[in-house]
């Protein structure tokens, strides 16, 4: 069990129409790993992170999370699900962080943080509120636990969702561009709350453009182009020195 | 002012009979409107489709025709051939109307929710019906309330079509007495009253908007 996988992914075809955004991807993660995603606008890391979730469907291709298949290619070449049910207790386990936070504007921060346990888990407010206290407190924002998202600043919205995503407690984290709405200011408190979850070995798959937390938080480094992974080395091999020409030119495009 | 405290009786019954019209009519619109609204964006073609040739038919023919036709025309109608009283065949035209407009409503209000909200909803694991009911009408609503508030205005002075149905709803008492006493001022106090009601409703809504605005800011 412990050496399964927590994330396999195999060939992932996605198409939008005629644009072919995904064109095989494969993934392997094992658990605390941490991964960054990284890759020119356009290049599919958005749909590849999303394809994981089931927040797109694949076109063929198959995904196991932690052992228990998401989906996978029936004989006629064409992916096909799991059963509803499944698909949701599997994605369950996997927590996403959106650019844009998409957090609940007419919940409080702490009711933002305790809906999904107790819609979803069932669980009781007595049980989850102390949690969601102490998840406020390690993203550091104890004192905003009754204020309307509307009222805080980017970064902080950012910790918040991220706490709400830990109170589902998910053994995988999704992070898709996390601090590219935010001020250049603000990057820095998201960046050290996910530098803590790293440390505390949460299993990580990052897509970012912030090459500093790519090379210093990240195990390994993937580098994606028009829709295929072009190189995927540790993290601090990638950045000495990067073996694919168009993982250099975007390197020396970023730095 | 004696006079117009003389006629004030029967101008009340008849406003009773409006209010009546207006509250039962409120009351079974909304949520039809709303399950017609669910229809409308449904992922079955189907009901969709049905629920658009609906929503044109009701809002395509005039209320007033409509009710006709229900307490005409429905006694007639081969294999339905339900004959309604009057209060029951208004309340029926009024409601199937009303839910139409109301359905368009919703409809838009659920449509300007942002997809990040169903996205991030989804990802915390949230069924489609858990996010709904949690996560996009709670938002709709504070959306929808000054069209709805509209909608509610106009309900009030649409009452006064249960007329042809030879109803005594507010209007109708108001000009039985001006026919009978050849005097216009029940036509004023009449017009007092749905200035009344529409006030009242105005001030509702305004609260209603007030209290849903608190979380943006
Ligand atoms: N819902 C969609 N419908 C149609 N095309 C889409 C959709 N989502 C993404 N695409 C297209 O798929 C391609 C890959 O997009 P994707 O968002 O995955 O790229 P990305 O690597 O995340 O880029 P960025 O760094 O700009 O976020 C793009 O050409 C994009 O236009
Ligand atoms: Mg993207």
């Amino acid at each position: 069990m412990t050496n399964k996988p927590m994330i396999k992914a195999s060939g992932l075809h996605k198409r939008f129409g005629h644009n072919e955004v995904l064109k095989g991807v494969s993934l392997e993660m094992s658990k605390g790993e941490v991964i960054a995603v990284i890759g020119p606008s356009g290049s599919g890391k958005s749909t590849f992170l999303r394809c994981l979730n089931h927040l797109e469907t694949i076109d063929a291709g198959r995904i196991e999370i932690e052992g228990d298949v998401l989906a996978d290619t029936d004989a006629g070449g064409q992916a096909r699900y799991a059963p509803e049910a499944e698909v949701r207790r599997i994605c369950r386990r996997m927590g996403m962080v959106f650019q844009h936070f998409n957090l609940f504007p007419h919940m409080t921060v702490l009711q933002n943080i305790i809906e999904a346990p107790i819609t979803v888990k069932g669980m009781s407010r007595d049980a989850i509120i102390p949690k969601a206290e102490a998840l406020l407190a390690k993203v550091g924002l104890s004192a905003k636990r009754d204020a309307y998202p509307a009222r805080l600043s980017g970064g902080q919205k950012q910790r918040v969702a991220i706490a709400r995503a830990l109170a589902m407690e998910p053994d995988i984290m999704l992070f898709d561009e996390p601090t590219s709405a935010l001020d250049p200011e603000l990057t820095g408190e998201v960046l050290r709350t996910m530098r803590q979850l790293a440390e505390e070995h949460m299993t990580m798959l990052v897509v970012t453009h912030e090459m500093g937390f790519a090379r210093e938080v990240a195990n390994r480094v993937i580098f994606m182009d028009q829709g295929e992974i072009v190189e995927e080395r540790p993290a601090a091999e990638f950045f000495a020195s990067p073996a694919h020409p168009r993982s250099r030119a975007f390197l020396d495009n970023m730095l | 002012m004696d006079y117009i405290l003389r006629i004030l009786p029967q101008l009340i019954d008849g406003a009773g009979i409006t209010i009546q019209v207006f509250l039962i009519t409120l009351v079974l619109a909304v949520p039809l409107g709303l399950a017609l609204a669910l229809g409308r964006i449904s992922r079955w073609p189907a009901v969709s489709v049905a629920v658009n040739g609906y929503i044109w038919l009701m809002r395509g023919t005039p209320l007033m025709l409509q009710m006709l036709f229900i307490y005409f025309a429905l006694p007639f109608v081969p294999g339905i051939g339900i004959r309604l009283p009057d209060f029951p065949a208004a309340i029926v035209a009024f409601v199937l109307n009303y839910a139409a407009y109301f359905a368009e409503i919703f409809r838009a209000g659920i449509q300007s929710i942002d997809r990040g909200q169903y996205e991030g909803a989804k990802v915390l694991g949230l069924t489609y019906a858990q996010t709904m009911r949690r996560i996009v009408l709670p938002q709709m609503i504070r959306r929808i309330l000054p069209p709805v508030s509209n909608e509610t205005i106009t309900l009030v002075k649409d009452t006064s079509l249960i007329y042809v149905l030879a109803m005594n709803d507010l209007l109708r008492a108001a000009r039985g007495i001006v026919q009978r006493d050849f005097t216009t001022s029940p036509f004023v106090v009449a017009a007092a009253f749905y200035l009344l009601m529409t006030l009242l409703l105005t001030w509702g809504f305004q609260y209603l908007e007030k209290r849903y605005a608190a979380h943006d800011e």
